[in-house]
């Protein structure tokens, strides 16, 4: 074979330089592409400004002392305050907190310390993810045909609506629990059980306090969910006008409850302390979200070092 | 307190200290037993919730079968001898128009959640990731009440009514945007509903981007693909599944999301062909019925409320398995 190779004709070969017409097409296209997906994302907070603004600028003139000292004035009169909805909405929590952060934390304990690999763990993991979904009027609808009329007939009042938003709350923490103590790593747990700790005291003494802030961020989480839900508790704590310290037997108000019942009628005072109640809800749960995302990211950071 | 203890036993006698620690012997399986307990409780509770919720309307699906998926009508009855039904319940309005809703939120939500995830994960710059997802993130922590409020009292009269006008002014002759605009209708509760689902399908196929190797992104730059090129021919349909998923799981929060729809769609069972009349969900005549629902009027709208909760229920668990194949991610899966 005495093939050599020959040069090509310096004619025809390009410029290494000159761009091709559709190299140029290409990357245009590209540009184009970047430029739409910045001005979407653009456009995606814009909502969020504007609510933060909107409800900051109608609630800020609403809020003051009075506004959580007094109960609800008639819709046409001025002045009074939602003193009964921060009141029903803190016993609601109150109750609820407990009743979903200890079997939530419990059931993550399961599904992680017992369950690793067994099919009921699978299929509870499967049905808290379902249960995030569920809608929480039909939450609403099942704490009211069990509690408020049906088989316990408490009628409506603060425990019903504990019940419902907890229920709202429980799948939540699992989950959140879950992932907070799967960062715990197997080394610990080892070192806890070489040391003969049994497998209670490894999980109460060992991984509980490690994944502890981890647990306080999914607990948070479901808070800033549970203390904004409005739908359960139109069926279960009905609303009030006045204050109410019992837990069973008087309808309940709730922060929520107050501000759909005064966004909904014709009364500029009314819509006003609507605004300001929503500014006081916003600020709530807003807070509660981002101070729980600090934590989970410190708490992920420092597990991801050991 | 108890190491000392057992310490200073096994001291004085060793083959006795095994018998003086029954109590953490027994502690084991009781703790056993109480954790899984409350795992089956969670299972157990969603089960009563689905039997104890249908046993409760079945006198009004046992009256009307299938007419009520099918029937236009909606009538409660008036009386109170409750084991006989006296309305008509036809729920075909309020799933037409949770259809609707839900549909008209998707379609303006998931291409802007797929362009946010796309920005944050692959174009952002380093630093401005994280604050960007914390950001569209917070949406989420929004209540619903408050995009209720907001969207009734200032999103709809400043924002979207002139875009309604507008519409109407324009593509009036298509039957979408038939007139005349009033304001509550299936469009105002559809946008405010986008709005209300984008944090949620934007986490989640933010995570399924984030899950795609960097192995193969690189590969495809090395060939000389550009940005686009990249995310066109390689992000995108190595996640499809995923974002399939995830706009499954926005879709089931679309259709149980309660307030902020009762609040804007403005209670109609017409069933209007039109986006800018008003109509009535699922979940938003559950809602604006109860507080003054006599004893057989409670029945229908747990019927209402079961079959939602089956539709939801359906649309969760095909989300799920979407998106457990699409990526194991952990961490944002409760959102």
């Amino acid at each position: 074979m005495t093939t050599t190779l020959t040069p090509p004709r310096a004619a025809q070969r390009r410029s290494l330089r000159q761009v091709d017409r559709r190299t140029r097409w290409r990357k245009l296209t590209s540009l184009v592409m970047r430029m739409v997906l910045t001005v979407t994302m653009a456009l995606a907070c814009l909502p969020l400004v504007l609510i933060l603004y909107v409800v900051a600028e109608r609630g800020w003139s609403v809020v003051d002392l009075h506004f959580f000292t007094q109960d609800t004035l008639p819709f046409r009169l001025e002045g009074g305050g939602f003193r009964q909805g921060f009141v029903g909405s803190f016993l609601i929590m109150a109750l609820a907190i407990p009743m979903a952060v200890v079997p939530g934390i419990a059931t993550a304990v399961y599904l992680v310390e017992y369950g690793r690999g067994r099919k009921l763990a699978a299929l509870v993991r499967f049905v808290t993810d379902v249960m995030t979904g569920v809608p929480s009027i039909f939450v609403g609808l099942f704490v009211y045909a069990v509690l408020v009329i049906g088989t316990v007939k408490l009628g409506f009042g603060t425990l019903a609506a504990a019940v419902a938003i907890a229920i709202v709350m429980l799948p939540i923490v699992v989950r959140s629990s879950e992932e907070m103590l799967k960062l715990v790593p197997d080394s610990l747990r080892s070192a806890s059980l070489g040391m003969g700790a049994r497998r209670w005291q490894t999980t109460t003494k060992v991984v509980l306090p490690a994944a502890a802030p981890g647990l306080a961020t999914g607990a948070m989480l479901a808070i800033a969910r549970g203390a904004g839900e409005t739908a359960p508790l139109i069926l279960t704590g009905l609303g009030s006008f006045t204050m109410t310290l019992y837990l069973v037997g008087e309808r309940q108000a709730s922060l929520p409850q107050l501000i759909h019942q005064n966004a909904v009628q014709p009364f500029e005072p009314g819509i006003a302390r609507a605004w300001g109640g929503a500014l006081c809800l916003v600020a709530i749960t807003v807070l509660f979200t981002i101070v729980a995302r600090v934590i989970a990211a410190r708490f992920a950071r420092t597990r991801e070092g050991m | 307190m108890t190491g000392t203890s057992a310490e200073t036993g096994a001291a004085r006698a060793p083959h006795r200290s095994l018998p003086g620690r029954s109590r953490g012997r027994f502690a084991d399986p009781l703790f056993k037993a109480a954790v899984t307990t409350s795992g089956v409780f969670v299972l157990a509770l969603l089960a009563f919730m689905i039997i104890r919720t249908t046993a409760d309307a079945w006198p009004i699906f046992a009256k009307e079968g299938l007419g009520f998926f099918t029937g236009t009508e909606w009538t409660a009855g008036q009386t109170r001898d409750l084991p006989n039904i006296h309305g008509t319940y036809g729920a075909l309005p309020f799933m037409y128009g949770t259809l609707v809703t839900s549909a008209i939120a998707l379609v303006i939500a998931l291409p802007v959640s797929i362009a946010v995830a796309l920005y944050i994960t692959q174009l952002a710059p380093r630093r401005l990731r994280n604050p960007l997802s914390y950001g569209v993130e917070t949406l989420a922590a929004v209540p619903s009440i408050v995009y209720g409020l907001w969207g009734l009292l200032f999103f709809l009269p400043v924002v979207l009514r002139p875009v309604m006008d507008w519409l109407h002014r324009w593509f009036g002759g298509v039957f979408l945007f038939e007139g005349p605009v009033f304001g509550l209708s299936y469009f105002s509760a559809g946008v405010v509903l986008a709005l209300m689902v984008l944090p949620i399908m934007t986490a989640i196929i933010r995570e399924v981007f984030a899950a795609a190797p960097t192995a193969e992104l690189q590969a495809a730059y090395g060939l000389g693909a550009t940005e686009w090129e990249v995310i066109r021919r390689v992000l995108v349909p190595r996640s499809m599944s995923g974002i399939v998923g995830g706009a499954m799981l926005g879709l089931g929060r679309a259709v149980g999301e309660t307030v902020a729809v009762a609040m804007l769609v403005g209670g109609s069972q017409a069933m209007g062909y039109s986006l800018f009349f008003a109509g009535d969900t699922m979940a938003a005549h559950i809602f604006n019925t109860f507080q003054d629902a006599l004893p057989e009027t409670v029945l229908g709208l747990m019927a209402i409320g079961v079959a939602l909760f089956v539709f939801t229920f359906l649309i969760n668990v095909l989300a799920r398995v979407l998106v457990w194949r699409a990526s194991r991610f952990g961490g944002d899966a409760a959102v």
